[in-house]
């Protein structure tokens, strides 16, 4: 017999309250929809403003972690279903703590509701009725009603009695997307992927765009910004990725003999080719990793300068976060090992041995005016942008395309 | 004629070789190289790496780095954790019982003015984890203890001293040469705190010529084979891409077979002990855990080469020792370390099993040596 019937999924009372209640509950059973794909046996349901996953055939273990990511989501227990009648009730409860594996004292107490009226007893006749055998089995146990470690909660219906004790927390925000969608500049590093999960855990829905100066940059850096999307539609169940080919803009500006401002006029082109793109998708903001002060590019200065370049907001979920905590982050969401990847971007190319800090508007303006072409180059490349689609679970398949495109065959392995 | 020498190396799985053949004549590429073939050999490479990290379990594949075989993996083990440091730690714990790469390693280390202490085994030939504790010293820097001994089949205590050692002793790094038991056993590196970890293909089923040391993140080596920094680094050398996917196909089956294997070689190893329980002659070698594949036994007073070529007379083939050691005819350095007398150190027989054997084979194996026995048995009256 399996161990637990249902995951019950939470939601903040912020989120699921008041008249955005509906569209949040839409998203955020959507979003568990996307990230349960992979897992057709699990079933989703909506009750109360609460989601309900039966796993199916998946062990919980399995799904606890996939489901700790849905956003907006405050924490999820796993929950057992049994008959309403007291005795099930207290057996499910024992075997409960029993997996627990308590080892010293631990506060406790229960916390019974009776929805279902037709249970000979009340809610607050059924607490001690609970309560008592457990105590009497478990001697670890003590009652502390304020403020307990373990609340073990029961809710009685007419067709079942949901019984569970452990709560894990959720990564919280808002449901994927209600916050309206943005366009994130994903560099191969280490900080854009992970604005980028901070933009979706803050529900927006994302798109990215990178930009790929073939064959400046290899083959390896494009895949390795693909892999750091599809981390990303891990989070989100799916992200569209633009890949602008991005040589052309990028060599029309090494023939303008100013290497120190390559980068200010680098990043305003993207902004440029970014923007257009996010107009076509109907994105209504930039998101970038950039943390204040970290590279040339990163000063005040040249925020101030090279923002000016989009009339999008952009949003910088990273702006105030220090490095080490950015690669805590970048570790925890799984995307670091594949940002340390050595292969080179478009950022690191003809990188000047000084970069400005500190770029004058009045001179970038000027050069951009001269820039041969700069227009027609910027909407060539926005126009030539390459659309790739993840899904969550998309990895291996992806894989395996690309390895039956290399003359690798799966059964070899 | 019979094999039973699987403990020596095994043969190569169809699968596997029908694998090789085709990687070899598809991809000719240098993982290395940036062109459309090296890319192709490199995502072999890597697709290789992860099968492998799956099979050992709770690994990722950046902490495995392919080897030409578990001699090189424990050398650079022992001797790349020892070279090149410069906090002053100089010591090793090891055991009189360990695979000779290890053994001579730590020999060759001691001559570099290293020192090695070597823990002796209980005369069931398995170590106590106190003992091999207590051996620890301020300026310990390595215990490297093999998981299943490769002459007697004896199953070390290699979680406890894991455990114990990542509690009393955190900064000592922990190497376990999993070479034998691989396929029969499984251990959890996470759990037995292991940061670096043995193995060969060519002993489950895989080619000969390739090896893994599975290094913790975190860990550094001092590399023994400088170059194209291969490997991460550690190892250079272009990788033996074909034989590697090879291998990475072995070790799967390795792990996903492993219970069923484990069962059925368990079945078969006990009528091999029932057989050599029968004969007063004969004394097996009785660990208090046992790996299934081997069985171990003495016949005191006469020469493993004289029972192993009678035996290969009568149509099977087995071990004295271990494959690496022998062709000397000393006395088993294992064995001695196990406190038995040199007569009986000199006469150990390994008969180790594979996959292929079942019970027709190991009936045949019990009634040869049956005769052997008869055979033999005066002889070594006589000698007396």
């Amino acid at each position: 017999m399996k161990k637990y019937d249902y995951l019950l999924l939470r939601f903040g009372e912020v989120t699921l309250k008041g008249r955005n209640r509906a569209r949040f509950e839409k998203a955020a059973v959507e979003h568990v929809r996307a990230l349960m794909r992979p897992y057709p046996d699990a079933k989703i349901r909506r009750e109360f403003g609460r989601i309900y996953v039966d796993p199916g055939s998946e062990p919980v273990e399995t799904l606890i972690p996939i489901l700790q990511n849905v956003f907006g989501m405050t924490s999820l227990s796993p929950v057992r279903a049994v008959q309403p009648e007291l005795d099930e009730i207290i057996r499910a409860a024992g075997e409960l703590i029993e997996d627990m594996e308590l080892d010293r004292e631990t506060t406790f107490k229960t916390n019974v509701r009776r929805v279902w009226k037709d249970f000979p007893y009340s809610s607050q006749e059924s607490n001690p009725l609970v309560a008592t055998p457990l105590l009497k089995r478990f001697s670890l146990l003590k009652v502390d009603v304020r403020n307990p470690e373990l609340e073990l909660r029961v809710e009685i219906r007419d067709k079942a009695a949901y019984v569970y004790g452990e709560v894990i927390p959720g990564v919280g925000g808002f449901p994927l997307g209600t916050n309206g969608k943005a366009l994130l500049l994903l560099s191969g590093g280490i900080d854009s992927p992970v604005a980028g999960w901070s933009a979706l855990r803050r529900g927006l829905e994302l798109e990215c765009i990178h930009f790929h100066s073939y064959p400046f940059t290899s083959e390896k850096a494009k895949e390795k910004v693909i892999d750091l999307a599809q981390g990303l539609a891990e989070y989100a169940g799916k992200v569209r990725l633009h890949i602008v080919p991005f040589t052309e803009v990028q060599t029309s500006f090494t023939q303008m003999g100013q290497d120190n401002l390559m980068i200010t006029l680098m990043r305003r082109a993207m902004l440029r080719i970014a923007t257009k793109v996010a107009e076509r998708e109907k994105a209504l903001a930039l998101v970038t990793g950039e943390s204040l002060g970290q590279v040339a590019s990163q000063t005040l200065p040249s925020m101030n300068v090279i923002e000016r370049a989009t009339e999008l907001p952009i949003l910088r979920p990273l702006v105030m976060t220090d490095k080490d905590e950015i690669i805590r982050l970048s570790r925890k969401i799984g995307t670091y090992e594949t940002s340390i990847l050595p292969y080179e971007d478009c950022c690191t190319l003809f990188v000047p041995k000084s970069p400005t800090t500190n770029p004058n508007l009045r001179i970038v303006n000027k050069i951009e005016a001269v820039t041969p072409n700069l227009e027609r180059l910027i909407e060539e490349a926005a126009a030539g942008t390459e659309t790739i689609e993840l899904l969550a679970g998309g990895a291996r398949l992806r894989r395996e395309a690309a390895e039956a495109e290399a003359a690798i065959k799966q059964d070899w392995f | 004629m019979l094999n039973f020498d699987h403990a020596a190396s095994t043969p190569t799985a169809p699968d596997v070789i029908r694998t090789m053949a085709e990687v070899m004549e598809a991809h000719s590429g240098n993982p290395s190289s940036i062109h459309r073939g090296g890319e192709a050999a490199s995502k072999l490479l890597e697709r290789s790496r992860e099968v492998c990290a799956a099979a050992i379990g709770g690994v990722k594949p950046g902490e495995l780095v392919f080897t030409s075989g578990a001699t090189e993996s424990n050398n650079l083990a022992v001797k790349g954790m020892m070279l090149g440091r410069n906090d002053g730690k100089k010591h090793i714990v090891t055991t009189a019982i360990e695979h000779a790469s290890v053994y001579e390693s730590c020999r060759q280390l001691e001559q570099l003015g290293f020192e090695v202490t070597y823990v002796r085994p209980e005369a069931d030939g398995i170590v106590s984890f106190h003992t091999v504790l207590a051996a620890v010293r301020e300026d310990t820097a390595l215990v490297s203890v093999m998981h299943v001994n490769n002459e007697t089949g004896a199953v070390q205590p290699i979680a406890e001293i894991g455990r114990q050692l990542k509690r009393l002793h955190p900064r000592v790094r922990f190497h376990v040469d999993g070479v034998q038991g691989f396929a029969q056993l499984s251990l959890d590196l996470n759990e037995a705190g292991i940061d670096l970890y043995s193995l060969s293909a060519h002993k489950i089923r895989g080619p000969r010529g390739v090896g893994i040391l599975y290094v913790r993140e975190g860990v550094r080596l001092f590399p023994l084979f400088s170059g194209g920094g291969q490997e991460s680094g550690i190892r250079a050398g272009t990788e033996n891409v074909a034989a590697i996917v090879g291998a990475a196909k072995a070790f799967r089956l390795a792990a996903e077979g492993r219970t069923e294997r484990a069962g059925k070689m368990n079945a078969l190893r006990e009528m091999v002990v029932a057989e050599v329980n029968r004969h007063a002659g004969l004394r097996l070698t009785e660990p208090k855990q046992s790996s299934p594949h081997i069985i171990h036994f003495t016949f005191s007073g006469l020469k493993s080469q004289v029972i192993l070529h009678t035996l290969e007379e009568l149509g099977v083939q087995v071990s004295a020792q271990s494959a690496c050691s022998a062709k000397t005819e000393k006395p088993s350095r294992v064995l001695s370390a196990m406190g038995r007398e040199h007569e009986e150190a000199i006469s150990g027989i390994r008969i180790s099993l594979g996959d292929e054997h079942g019970q027709s084979e190991v009936r045949q194996l019990v009634k040869v040596i049956g005769s052997a026995v008869d055979r033999l048995a005066p002889l070594e009256g006589r000698k007396r």
